[in-house]
């Protein structure tokens, strides 16, 4: 007879799965017209369940050790709960304007997040996979939510099948791992490992692994669906793409290597230097032949992962705090950017997509010009904005670990990078206005 | 007092500067006001029709007119409904006012200091630079070397006021002149009254930016800013030498003030300074950097090219700056330098025989050219060189009196070809001129003077100084004394020549000016003539009453420390009163030589000089030319210098550094971004391939590296 496992501390991923059964309920008996409903109270949701985790903290495993709740945990649960939040509030006006209103679109939000939630809290490669494939499926179709337009449709389409391929290879991996070690648990994968050291089979299954992470957080070579599905999925979920999954794929991805393969540091370290030199690297050269400012930014993630990966390659505690400090930083510049850019709006009452339309906004909009400007140089990593601490951290850890060729050859990326961002700075500033833009509020279709 | 005198001119400088700016920024306010002529107000001060004077002559015809576009020099031609700075009257007023003070003040202290019976002393002002080891006052070295060049300063400085309040009436900037004038003064005496070789360097650089600005005071000619940049870039090779001569002397003497320097010369006895990996001789190596700054200023053979161009500037520049004060500040430093140019020999002989050069070529030059200014230019470069001749063969006291006699010879004979080309519209080609001595008699008897004194004629202040160099050079000792004094001699025969040549072209013969010219040409005002007679009495007299003090029995007791005087009874000061007579005879020989070919080329015979051009004309060619020596720099300097720059710019810079550097690195990163975009095809077997092909190449390492281990 099993005892009951004690549920408090997976509280707030039970309140978010009871909360969006209830917000579907609301939606679907209120009908279509119940969008700003649902949508506020998936907000409020959103905000209780970071609250439940600040201020009724209970740290432990649960369920058979499988769901594991700590301070690393919690740190990474706000952020996503925080990037899930501002997403929705983004998307309201934006919604309105794109005649997408749909209450289901919250509704997924929650339950992706709830999927994130139980990734970063999974202690299991069976918890892993759970809450992975729960996130998964709700961004698919959060990424075609704009049903009716071909390239929202063809985003989530991509994504959904490129998305089911790194799950296979994913579980895959997994299953080789739990054969070579006989383990589900990480704990347990830990001690196989550590007695009997890593065999080529488990490599085989680390490498796979690997592969299917680097998927979720787009790092080179998987990063392929990225720029197409920024580009195409609507704007404010592309600002959703953008920060909370990258969080929650980079929490697993580092509780999975340290709890448990860390006595195969060795290997897996290559593969994430691989695989973080390789992103920086793409990221920077790729981003500057981008005329489509949500290619743009796609790029743009896939290298600032490159860099937080740098951090992780050391897989050194420093290198840890670092990627942690990189992604909180990394949420606040990322949601700031698609923030502004969904707040601005042309005369036509199009969105602002090709990067040459923010010409001159210094003098047609100069807050916002230099809100933006400030976000560019934080991207670019000059001090003393936020940006170059992260970059500073994640490359002091991989010095500090002896990774020198990769901290060098990651701060020539982030010079090359910074071409881009500065080149948006100098449009904002220097250029002629392409013409102006409308304050975009809620009212603003 | 000396403060008085110093800063006075400051004063002036800051109250005129002040109301030229003020006077400039109303009228840029203005400007928008003004319909008619508030729009070219930056084109005045040159060129334009139109005579304006104050005599309020007839119309004049469209020939003047254009007479005065092209020639015009003194600022005369402008509009008559032409508006003159405001302000204008006081700036000059008080600019001259206060010089007039100074001037007082001056021959105040020099009777007082160089006829008295104190020593020399030191007023102090402020602590100005204190650095490690290196303490530098501010203070004034009052001695008799210094008060003879406050007189000469502030006297012709005085003079030259007085005369641009004349001779600049018409100019719509006259404010900013007068400011000028007086920043320069305010720099000269600061020169002259340094306690050491820092502020000195100071007033160098204070006269050097006066000229730059005086030279290039009508900025809208061309031709004026190219000399005046001229005249700063080739100042710059010499204050380089002489900054590293100051540099050198710090080194050595491990102080730049005056004081410690002259107690300590004798440390220099075989002292070696090492550079590069050799010795040289500490002292030669001091004074020959000291005197290639000298050379700069005192526009001496090699580095003599921007003083004839110097002749942009408005003639009573020309006449303090260019011929009285500065370009003897060369000479007055080598003079206050004295003990330590006595430590070297060598540096003795190159400084005679550069001087001596540069009489003899500036001479020359002198006898062809045709521009009333340019003749004066040149002999004004080759009286410096005889000054350097002095210095060199060790009778400072001569060059200084030299100097001094100088000053006010030539002063008068620059103020004098000013009130010429006042006269004639602008002209300055004498070809032009010719009779003009009925039209303008006061001057001609003042240009007269002027020219008596500088070739020397007996008892004319020129007599006794020139006179006294030419001697001094034929004892003189060093390997180039003969040299020099040969050179001297025949300068002498040319100075006398192209003298009388300027004033029988200008004043002899048939007028060779346009009748509309011949008819307007008048005296000039009194304000101008004032100054010219004062010059005069300087010229005929200053000899006379000074050469006992300055170079004859009471040397000693004038002088006192304040130069390196020669003692015993072989002195070179001693020696010049027992030549033979045939040396002393030279000179005035050379004076009526030069004199009668002068009579016979251009009273007697006019043709002849024509006749003599066209035989020998190569010759003509090449001292019409000035020995080529623009052309030569043009080649060797700026050319030169242009195509290193353009190489540097276009292979060094543009192909090299930029090439390979920021756009060869950005080129190549343009070409990944395109192949690296070209990647992303928008297919999802693509992207799906590359994935696969992602994991089988980490799983081909992984396996590699874990069968290795």
């Amino acid at each position: 007879m099993m005892a009951f496992p004690d549920l408090m501390p997976a509280l707030p991923e039970i309140l978010l799965g009871v909360g969006a059964l209830v917000l579907l309920m609301v939606g679907v008996f209120r009908g279509e017209n119940s969008t700003n409903v649902v949508t506020g109270m998936a907000v409020a949701l959103l905000i209780c369940a970071i609250g439940v985790l600040v201020l009724a903290p209970a740290d432990g495993a649960t369920f058979d050790g499988s769901f594991i709740m700590d301070g690393y945990g919690r740190f990474l649960k706000v952020l996503v709960l925080i990037g899930s939040a501002v997403a929705i509030a983004m998307s309201v006006a934006f919604a309105r304007a794109e005649k997408f209103e749909r209450f289901e679109y919250p509704v997924l939000i929650v339950i992706a997040t709830l999927g994130m939630l139980m990734m970063i809290s999974a202690n299991d490669l069976i918890a892993v996979y759970l809450g992975l494939e729960l996130q998964s499926l709700a961004l698919y179709v959060i990424a075609a939510i704009n049903r009716d337009q071909l390239r929202s449709t063809e985003a989530g389409l991509k994504y959904f099948v490129l998305g089911a391929l790194s799950s296979g290879m994913l579980l895959y991996g997994a299953s080789l791992v739990y054969g070579f070690t006989g383990h589900t648990n990480f704990a347990g994968i830990h001690m196989v490992l550590e007695r009997d050291g890593a065999s080529l089979g488990f490599v085989f299954g680390l490498v796979f692994m690997m592969a299917g992470f680097a998927f979720k957080v787009s790092a080179v070579p998987f990063h392929m669906w990225t720029p197409d599905v920024y580009e195409g999925a609507p704007t404010p979920v592309t600002a959703f793409f953008a920060a909370a999954p990258k969080i929650a794929a980079m929490g697993v991805l580092m509780r999975i290597v340290i709890d448990a393969f860390q006595p195969a540091t060795a290997d897996w370290q290559q593969i994430i230097a691989f695989v973080a030199l390789a992103s920086m690297i793409l990221g920077a050269f790729a981003a500057i032949g981008q005329t489509n400012i949500k290619r743009l930014m796609a790029y743009s993630s896939i290298g600032h992962m490159g860099f937080a990966l740098v951090g992780l390659a050391a897989g050194t505690e420093t290198g840890i705090q670092g990627v942690l400090i990189y992604l909180a930083i990394y949420l606040a510049m990322t949601v700031g950017v698609f923030a502004c850019i969904l707040a601005m709006r042309r005369e036509d009452g199009s969105m602002v997509e090709e990067i040459s339309s923010l010409a001159g906004l210094s003098r047609t909009n100069p807050v916002m010009g230099t809100l933006l400007a400030l976000l560019m140089f934080s991207l670019a990593g000059i001090p003393p904005l936020g940006g170059f601490f992260a970059k500073y951290f994640v490359f002091a850890a991989a010095v500090d670990a002896g990774l020198y060729w990769l901290a060098v050859i990651g701060v020539i990326a982030s010079v090359v990078g910074a071409y881009y961002y500065l080149r948006i700075v100098k449009l904002i500033f220097f250029d002629e206005a392409a013409g102006t833009f409308k304050r975009c509020r809620a009212n603003c279709a | 007092m000396y403060s008085l005198i110093v800063f006075l001119p400051l004063v002036g400088f800051l109250i005129a500067g002040a109301i030229s700016l003020k006077g400039a920024m109303d009228k840029t306010a203005a400007a928008g006001g003004h319909d008619g002529h508030g729009h070219d107000h930056g084109d005045h001060g040159h060129g334009h029709a139109g005579h304006g004077h104050a005599g309020g002559h007839d119309a004049h015809g469209a020939a003047h007119g254009t007479h005065a576009a092209a020639h015009d020099d003194h600022g005369h031609g402008h509009d008559d409904h032409h508006e003159e700075a405001p302000g204008s009257r006081p700036a000059e007023l008080v600019t001259t006012g206060l010089m007039a003070v100074t001037a007082l003040l001056s021959w105040v202290a020099f009777f007082s200091v160089a006829f008295g019976e104190g020593e020399a002393f030191t007023v102090p002002v402020l602590s100005w630079i204190h650095s490690g080891a290196l303490a530098t006052e501010w203070a004034f070295r009052i001695d008799t070397l210094t008060v003879v060049m406050l007189v000469v300063v502030n006297t012709v400085s005085f003079l030259v006021h007085l005369y641009s309040m004349g001779y600049m009436s018409h100019d719509p900037a006259r404010p900013r002149f007068f400011a000028y004038l007086s920043l320069f003064t305010f720099a000269m005496l600061t020169l002259v009254t340094s306690d050491n070789l820092l502020q000195m360097f100071f007033g160098w650089e204070g006269v050097g930016l006066a000229s730059y600005l005086l030279i290039g005071f009508w900025y809208q000619k061309p031709s004026a800013n190219a000399a005046a940049m001229k005249a700063f870039v080739v100042n710059r090779v010499g204050d380089f030498g002489f900054l590293l001569g100051l540099f050198g002397v710090y080194v050595l003497f491990n102080s730049i003030s005056f004081d410690a320097i002259f107690a300590n010369v004798g440390s220099l006895e075989g002292a070696q300074l090492t550079f590069l990996g050799s010795s040289w001789d500490a002292a030669t190596i001091v004074c020959l950097l000291l005197f290639m700054g000298a050379m700069g200023k005192s526009a001496q053979f090699l580095l003599h090219t921007w003083l004839p161009d110097a002749m942009e500037g408005p003639t009573p520049v020309s006449a303090l700056i260019h011929a009285a004060t500065m370009v003897t500040a060369g000479v007055f430093m080598v003079a206050r330098m004295s003990p330590v140019f006595e430590m070297s020999h060598t540096a003795l002989t190159v400084v005679t025989f550069i001087g001596a050069t540069t009489a003899f070529f500036a001479a020359t030059v002198g006898l062809v050219q045709n521009d009333i200014k340019r003749v004066i230019a040149y002999s004004t470069c080759s009286q410096l060189g005889y000054m350097f001749v002095a210095l060199g063969v060790g009778a400072y006291p001569i060059a200084v009196f030299h100097l001094f006699t100088h000053a006010f010879f030539k002063a008068l004979l620059f103020l004098g070809a000013g009130s010429v080309i006042h006269a004639v519209s602008g002209e300055q080609d004498m070809r032009k001129m010719g009779g003009l001595r009925t039209v303008i008699p006061v001057t001609f008897w003042m240009m007269t003077i002027g020219t008596l004194a500088l070739t020397g004629f007996p008892f004319t202040a020129g007599f006794y100084s020139k006179d006294g160099i030419i001697e001094a050079a034929f004892v003189g000792e060093n390997a180039f004394a003969g040299y020099a004094f040969g050179m001297l001699v025949i300068a002498a025969v040319f100075t006398s020549f192209y003298s009388w040549r300027l004033a029988f072209l200008t004043f002899f013969g048939k007028p060779r000016a346009s009748a509309e010219v011949m008819k307007h040409a008048h005296e000039s005002p009194q304000v101008m003539l004032i100054p010219l007679y004062v010059l005069a009495v300087g010229a005929l007299f200053a000899g006379v009453a000074f050469s006992g003090a300055f170079m004859g029995e009471g040397v000693e007791e004038f002088w006192k420390q304040s130069l390196y005087l020669p003692h015993g009874e072989h002195s070179i000061l001693e020696a010049i009163h027992h030549v033979s007579f045939w040396v002393k005879i030279s000179p005035f020989i050379a004076m009526l030589i030069g004199f009668a070919v002068a009579v016979y080329f251009y009273i007697v015979n006019p043709e002849a000089p024509k006749q003599l051009a066209a035989r020998h004309d190569a010759l003509y060619q090449f001292l019409l030319n000035k020995w080529y020596f623009d052309e030569l720099y043009d080649i060797l300097f700026v050319r030169s210098a242009k195509w290193i720059g353009t190489k540097l710019w276009k292979v060094g810079d543009g192909r090299i550094i930029d090439g390979l550097g920021p756009d060869g690195i950005a080129a190549r990163v343009q070409d990944v971004t395109t192949r690296v975009v070209r990647l992303q095809t928008g297919y999802l077997y693509h992207y799906a391939f590359a994935m696969l092909i992602g994991v089988a190449l980490l799983v081909t390492w992984a396996m590699f590296y874990a069968g290795g281990m």
